[in-house]
């Protein structure tokens, strides 16, 4: 495969990227504008956009996927975020229980 | 990116970029272990965040819906994208084109757009403390000035590193140090763009829904 046309393959990652990004940033902040639908509705949509282009970001921006990625490389990022999903989602489970009970 | 040799995950040089696409696998690999460690970094901050949205820790003081300024987030969220996809093209310019004067425009207006980006947000600081939402003020409000900011400091070392980086390209040129150093710079400057991602849904969005 020569140079330009592997130019314009990642050129054209960026774009898909971009383009995605753009329309789930858009979208959420439209519907906090509209402000009409009731709050927890919006506030799911909004985190559901949210961690759709955290995973669009990963994969047209870092190139992060699970083709043609060393391992034990994969599992770094992986294992992080299990990390943090445990010690975030701890943390806030237990705070709000705990908030909950002193009222 | 078929047909090429992928030697970490993230951005590769490529093949054709020799000793320093070799380099790179090392220095990426504890790059992303530093990046994963920031992360854990900010989701602590998220949470300690998301734990003081409760009436009690707003103590009688502001809440979210009277100091968050939608407009002004939604800018900010724009700048900060647009300076991720030209730091995407500086990148592409470095492994495909080969050229040193395309990475530092590139580099300028990816710069640029990330100064804009401080510049929105200072200003939104300015106009919560000038209201009289200070850190002090409440639980609430020292969360939001541990998380918010922590990510602007990011930027802003960010930014000093693209100005170095542009002295870098024009001291030394483009050679092996060189480029893994903006390969990581890229890294960086991504990886900030998905922390915002976090911020603006949770803490703008989130806050005003």
């Amino acid at each position: 495969m020569d140079q330009d046309h592997r130019f314009e393959q990642a050129l054209r990652q960026y774009i898909i990227g971009f383009v995605l990004a753009l329309a789930l940033t858009g979208v959420p902040f439209a519907l906090v504008a509209w402000g009409k639908l009731p709050g927890s509705v919006t506030l799911l949509f909004v985190l559901l956009c949210g961690l759709t282009q955290m995973v669009v970001q990963f994969r047209y921006f870092l190139h992060i996927d699970f083709t043609q990625q060393k391992r034990e490389d994969l599992l770094l990022i992986l294992f992080s975020t299990l990390l943090l999903a445990i010690m975030a989602g701890g943390t806030i489970w237990i705070m709000t229980n705990l908030a909950h009970r002193m009222h | 990116m078929k047909g090429e040799a992928v030697r970490h995950p993230g951005i590769n040089l490529g093949d054709d970029h020799g000793e320093a696409h070799s380099a790179a696998e090392t220095l990426v690999f504890g790059f992303w272990v530093f990046l994963m460690s920031d992360l854990i970094v900010f989701g602590l901050m998220f949470a300690t965040y998301v734990t003081m949205l409760t009436p009690n820790s707003f103590a009688g003081g502001p809440e979210p819906k009277d100091v968050f300024n939608l407009g002004s987030a939604f800018a900010q969220t724009i700048l900060l994208l647009l300076s991720s996809l030209a730091m995407g093209f500086a990148g592409l310019a470095l492994r495909y084109k080969h050229s040193v004067v395309r990475v530092n425009v590139w580099l300028l207006i990816s710069l640029f757009l990330g100064i804009g980006f401080l510049a929105l947000e200072i200003n939104d600081f300015r106009d919560m403390i000038e209201m009289g939402a200070v850190p002090s003020r409440s639980g609430f409000l020292s969360a939001f000035f541990g998380l918010v900011p922590l990510h602007g400091l990011h930027v802003t070392a960010g930014c000093i590193w693209i100005v170095i980086m542009l002295i870098q390209l024009r001291v030394f040129g483009p050679n092996t140090v060189v480029k893994t150093r903006l390969l990581r710079l890229g890294l960086f400057w991504h990886f900030l763009d998905i922390v915002w991602i976090g911020i603006f849904s949770i803490v703008f969005l989130g806050g005003l829904a």
